[in-house]
């Protein structure tokens, strides 16, 4: 291949600038007539005598980025055959990356917090297109205006294409201080290890210290598997109870004990409050010698035969559920439907998340009534209703969360709660009454018409049957006197 | 260009026809048949007609194992296969049995292979059944892609050249990227006899500009063949296996 030089074009794509490259490719800043934003190109070092792992990076960022659409990746704009000049144009992300706010560490657990809301939600667009990014580091994260964005998709893997890299070496590939142990181990068919490396950085974030070290050879890597990282709160003891239960859960060896989605850690990250507390939460000494020798010649053992099985695999279903409850005039049979139809999602996947929003609805102007005559708060006397709703499901702590938002618009806040909190299933009620439907009956609608994610909307057949019959009489009497 | 493949018709109209309106649908460049259009079935003059017809039109159509036998005997088959290809050829006229007869063993075009089980011994009809039969098999062409069929279950193995081949379980209707640098064996699974545990007829279709190859399944109505064969005194399993695809 002849040297690549400014000027040069490919298929249209103007190279301005090279910029600072790195060991697999070099990277230009770039122009086409037909793209309006900015662009940057990737050519991997194709030459003879390379690894072959260069060829196969390529092929994977190139068929991965292809695929993928939203915020949250760099946009693609085109690439050169790999028979000709092979290259990956891409949108140029501006802004800084993770790596440039943590230069200073720690941070407060309010800026963790922030952060880590940004790049889980992130995580849970890129897995809900089915690619796991298996490189995970502060600097492959950019922070943008748009929010996070994953850079270098090299090592990626899409659940349903080839995965050109699975047993390409014995050799772990990601980076040592943030790679999960089913990936050290060879597997890159974990859905979670993103998890497993994000918990690493929020490690990092929130104590200045990499929960494993910076391990050279695969047997320090290995470590993890069996030598658990300290407790965050030994390190920073600032770090509140609840994130620590956060980043301990997501640093689970065993993935069947993390988080199982991106979406189920952005619920945490988002309602610190409703953070279930466990051992992991309140851990304050490092693992004893005996833990440790069990985890060694006990634990990891077991895990790792696991995890050779191939046990672990996407997850179908909604990881989050939301049940939109109104309990405001004890609307019995339809609350219950509303709960039995919930219960069958949950059935079908055992680590989603119920998520139960009322909405005290509030008037526009003027002053609410956030007091019942016996001086109660409405707002608990609603949390005490919606608890009361949820107790048959007998969820344990940390399937539920409860949420009484006040609005004057019932449906919009309903839609902006799913929209932020990455709800995957909408399950709510509709109304038969057909006075009681001009106000709330038209709320079900607009949530199914506006709504991103699939909805459920539960009717009664008694109650529909008994609102049709309040509408029949004035009907009947005009046909029977004909 | 787009590239059209079936394989393994096994004279099922039923599973053919299901697949030919669907095909005709996708407007694809090119169509290549990768032999056994005979055996097994009950229709084979219908599907030996058909396809010739499809030649006529400009497809290519390469010899399957069955369609040898059917003119040359069933030396090495398995009792059911044995039975029904006597059956086979009883049924065929002279000008069916020509045809058969002067079909390519393997046809090459461009970067690609077409052959109706493997490019290493073709005549032989081994299995494209493993990673090694896959690299066995490019280590005997110089085309950088070959389509087969034979084993009635589709898959497809790929390799960067010189390197270990390795195996992806197409999932249908999804586009599988092969790019520029790799090699690949691709196992198209059978229209007329599926045995991956899929009831449903499979042909693929290769874009060789986008570089990639989906796998399709066309469902089609078994029952009636199931019926055919029990008529026309084949064996009863070969018309049940079509329903559940084993």
């Amino acid at each position: 291949m002849a040297e690549i030089k400014q000027g040069d074009v490919l298929d249209g794509f103007e190279l301005i600038e090279k910029m600072a490259s790195g060991g697999m490719g070099s990277l230009w800043r770039a122009r086409h007539h037909g793209v309006s934003y900015p662009l940057v190109l990737k050519l991997p070092f194709l030459d003879a005598g390379r690894d072959v792992s260069t060829i196969v990076g390529y092929e994977v960022e190139e068929m991965i980025m292809k695929r993928l659409n939203g915020p949250h990746v760099p946009r693609f704009a085109g690439s050169g055959d790999l028979a000709k000049i092979p290259f990956i144009a891409m949108e140029f992300v501006e802004g800084k990356t993770l790596a440039d706010a943590m230069t200073v560490l720690p941070l407060t657990a309010a800026k963790v917090a922030e952060l880590a809301i940004l790049i889980a939600a992130a995580l849970s667009s890129l897995n809900g297109q089915l690619v796991s990014h298996l490189d995970l580091k502060p600097e492959n994260i950019f922070l943008t205006s748009r929010g996070a964005v994953f850079i270098d998709f090299g090592l990626a893997r899409h659940a349903e294409l080839p995965d050109l890299l699975a047993e390409e070496s014995d050799v772990p590939m990601g980076t040592p201080a943030y790679i999960s142990p089913e990936q050290v181990l060879g597997d890159r068919s974990g859905p979670t290890s993103d998890i497993f490396s994000l918990g690493c950085i929020l490690y990092e974030m929130a104590t200045g210290e990499k929960p494993f070290g910076e391990p050279s050879g695969k047997a320090g890597m290995e470590r993890r598997l069996y030598h658990p990282a300290k407790p965050p709160r030994m390190i920073n003891a600032a770090v509140p109870r609840w994130l620590q239960e956060v980043i301990l859960k997501c640093l689970e060896v065993d993935p069947a004990r993390r988080y199982l989605s991106a979406g189920n850690l952005l619920a945490d990250l988002k309602h610190p409050e409703q953070v279930h507390l466990t051992d992991r939460g309140n851990r304050d000494t490092a693992p004893s010698l005996a833990t440790r020798l069990f985890n060694r010649f006990v634990r990891k053992p077991a895990l790792v035969s696991r995890i050779r099985a191939g046990t672990a695999s996407m997850p179908s279903g909604p990881s989050i559920i939301l049940a939109a409850v109104d309990t405001s005039d004890g609307a019995g049979a339809l609350a219950d439907e509303v709960r039995m139809e919930v219960a069958r999602l949950l059935f079908s996947r055992q680590d989603a998340r119920l998520a139960c929003l009322t909405v005290l609805k509030t008037k526009l102007i003027g002053e609410d009534e956030l007091e019942d005559r016996a001086g109660h708060s409405v707002y608990i006397n609603r949390l005490v209703e919606l608890k009361h709703w949820a107790e048959p499901l007998a969820l344990p702590e940390e399937r539920v969360s409860f949420h009484v938002i006040e609005s004057f618009d019932v449906s919009k806040a309903i839609l902006n709660y799913a929209a932020n909190n990455d709800v995957g299933h909408i399950v709510m009620g509709a109304r038969g009454s057909s006075a009681l439907r001009r106000h709330l009956g038209s709320v079900s609608a607009q949530v199914v018409a506006e709504a991103l994610c699939s909805v459920s909307v539960v009717r009664v057949r008694r109650i529909e049957e008994e609102a049709a019959e309040r509408l029949q009489p004035a009907q009947t009497s005009v046909s029977s006197s004909t | 260009m787009r590239f059209l493949f079936m394989t393994d018709i096994h004279a099922n109209r039923e599973a053919l026809d299901a697949t030919l309106a669907v095909c005709g649908a996708l407007g694809a460049d090119r169509m290549v048949i990768l032999g056994d259009l005979v055996g097994y079935g009950p229709d084979p003059v219908y599907v030996v007609e058909r396809v010739s017809r499809l030649i006529e039109d400009g497809a290519i159509c390469v010899m399957g194992n069955h369609d040898e036998a059917a003119v040359t005997g069933s030396a090495g088959m398995t009792p059911n296969a044995k039975l029904a290809i006597e059956w086979t050829s009883r049924q065929l006229g002279p000008a069916h049995l020509e045809l058969l007869q002067h079909l390519p063993v393997s046809v090459e075009e461009e970067d690609r292979i077409y052959v109706h089980a493997s490019a290493h011994e073709p005549h032989k009809w081994h299995y494209m059944s493993s990673v090694d039969a896959a690299e066995r098999c490019l280590a005997h062409t110089a085309s950088r892609l070959v389509f087969c069929g034979h084993t009635h279950r589709p898959a497809c193995f790929h390799a960067l050249p010189g390197q270990a081949a390795r195996s992806f379980l197409p999932i249908p209707e999804k586009p599988i990227p092969i790019s520029a640098a790799r090699r690949a064996v691709l196992v198209v699974g059978s229209v007329g006899q599926p045995r991956d545990g899929n009831s449903a007829a499979c042909f693929a279709v290769y874009d060789d500009s986008e570089r990639t190859v989906i796998y399709h399944r066309v469902p089609y109505s078994a029952d009636i063949t199931l019926r055919k064969i029990k008529d026309a005194g084949l064996p009863e399993w070969l018309g049940l296996r079509l329903l559940v695809g084993r």
